[in-house]
């Protein structure tokens, strides 16, 4: 199962991934994304990449 | 035959448009087409993390070689489109080359406004890489600058300017710049925050002239004042790119005018995205255009949606949200503030540099908020907005974060 990747030292918390994919993600007390299933099935593929787009900084990958 | 998409425009809306077709099962033809040289880029780090040199050019590049080969997108660079010919569905590049389409997408962006005043050696504007590594350059070997423009390009030289030990001084003709966004309380927190990082500002003032060249520059204020900088950057708002539409028969005012759908006013095949595209927002019932990141993403994704599936158009109907960075501050702001009425503050008592505005509209519901370092109040504010019009519960929920 191809699963979500996270750079925390990149994340700045602007959270474009929690209101792509609010269950996936969210936003911790230090500001920064946690990633709530790291896993995805092919059904969610397509709103974790608008996610991954959405990241201004970069932070988020999938990997394969 | 198979469908074709030409997108002019390589920034964030036009890259994020072809990856979202893709993404979406879109099987035809892609052409992104930009009049830059440079591989697409991202243009909020220019202000920022480009300018005070913690970023390199390779971490701003929007898509790498390897994701536009996997997904077949077709780059032309360094080619400036000069006309469109609608009833041909063709592109028109400098020097007459013809590109067709099925499906044009427009995300042609804005460009820095022009400085009035007589522009010389030193005096920059910031848009573009070019005009980022050449303030740069002189950043760097200069002591002094002065910004014309107190909103937040302005609020970002200023900081990344003090941040590499230059002397700053910041001009605008509005007494409270950041007030006309966040109301002139919020706004008065950011004047202290230029203030203790030491930067000196001449808000409520006007300038009247540029003069002298670099190394010796002096801007004279409409208030008698004259402030000397080796460098002068002037961020004073954005012009729309739609002159290479002029003749294109489609509605421009202010932008590409274009329907809720994102499609330019009277075509099925034409859409607009990104700061060029003046749409008409469905909950707010008027024309917007918005010169945001996250906005040209959003857009992105919704043309892309009504390519791959055009007889069941969703319309673009987004909580607005844009965030800066100043000095030490965070600052996200989501929903419309800059028509509220008014805002309550909830501040952290254990960290002075952190505080929301909670904004109400005219009828007294909520419908902003903007959050100083606090990302976690800021995303959970944000959800809010798509289902709560009660400020008290926002106001609620920051008061049990503290």
């Amino acid at each position: 199962m191809p699963i979500i990747k996270a750079d925390l030292e990149l994340c700045q918390g602007y959270a474009n991934c929690v209101m792509e994919a609010p269950k996936l993600f969210d936003i911790s007390d230090d500001g920064v994304v946690v990633v709530l299933e790291e896993e995805f099935g092919e059904e969610t593929r397509g709103r974790v990449e608008a996610a991954v787009r959405s990241c201004p900084v970069s932070a988020l990958r999938i990997e394969e | 035959m198979s469908p074709k998409t030409v997108i002019v425009g390589g920034s964030v809306g036009g890259i994020r448009a072809a990856q979202a077709l893709r993404s979406q099962g879109y099987v035809g033809e892609i052409v992104v087409i930009d009049a830059e040289p440079n591989v697409p880029y991202d243009k909020p780090p220019l202000s920022k993390g480009f300018l005070n040199g913690t970023i390199d050019f390779d971490r701003i590049q929007l898509i790498s070689e390897k994701e536009l080969s996997d997904s077949e997108i077709g780059l032309v660079l360094g080619q400036r489109a000069a006309a469109v010919d609608v009833s041909e569905k063709v592109v028109r590049l400098d020097g007459g080359h013809g590109v067709g389409y099925d499906d044009l997408v427009i995300a042609t962006g804005v460009r820095a406004r022009p400085s009035p005043w007589n522009a010389s050696e030193g005096v920059h504007l910031l848009r573009t890489l070019d005009d980022a590594q050449s303030l740069k350059r002189d950043l760097l070997e200069s002591g002094s600058v002065v910004v014309v423009g107190g909103g937040f390009i302005g609020a970002e030289v200023a900081a990344t300017a003090s941040r590499l030990g230059l002397s700053v001084s910041i001009v605008d003709p509005l007494a409270v710049p950041i007030g006309r966004i966040l109301g002139d309380g919020v706004g008065e927190r950011f004047i202290g925050l230029h203030h203790a990082n030491g930067v000196a500002t001449y808000f409520g003032t006007g300038v009247e002239s540029i003069s002298g060249s670099r190394g010796n520059l002096v801007v004279g204020l409409t208030n008698g004042i004259h402030l000397s900088g080796d460098i002068v950057v002037v961020g004073i708002g954005a012009v729309p790119n739609v002159e290479w539409l002029a003749s294109s028969g489609l509605v421009l005012d202010n932008g590409v005018v274009c329907d809720e759908f994102l499609r330019a006013v009277g075509q099925a095949n034409i859409y607009g995205i990104g700061d060029v595209a003046r749409w008409h927002h469905p909950g707010l019932r008027r024309l917007v255009r918005v010169e945001h990141w996250t906005n040209a993403i959003e857009q992105a994704a919704c043309v892309a949606a009504n390519i791959v599936n055009p007889s069941n158009p969703v319309s673009y109907s987004p909580v607005p949200y844009v965030w800066s960075d100043q000095y030490d501050w965070k600052i996200q702001i989501a929903g419309e503030t800059v028509d509220a009425s008014s805002y309550s503050l909830v501040e952290d008592p254990a960290n002075p540099n952190r505080f929301a505005a909670v904004y109400v509209d005219e009828a007294g519901l909520y419908s902003g908020i903007a959050t100083v370092n606090w990302p976690r109040a800021m995303i959970q504010c944000r959800k809010l907005l798509e289902t709560e019009r009660d400020v008290a519960v926002p106001l609620a929920l920051l008061r049990q974060m503290v």
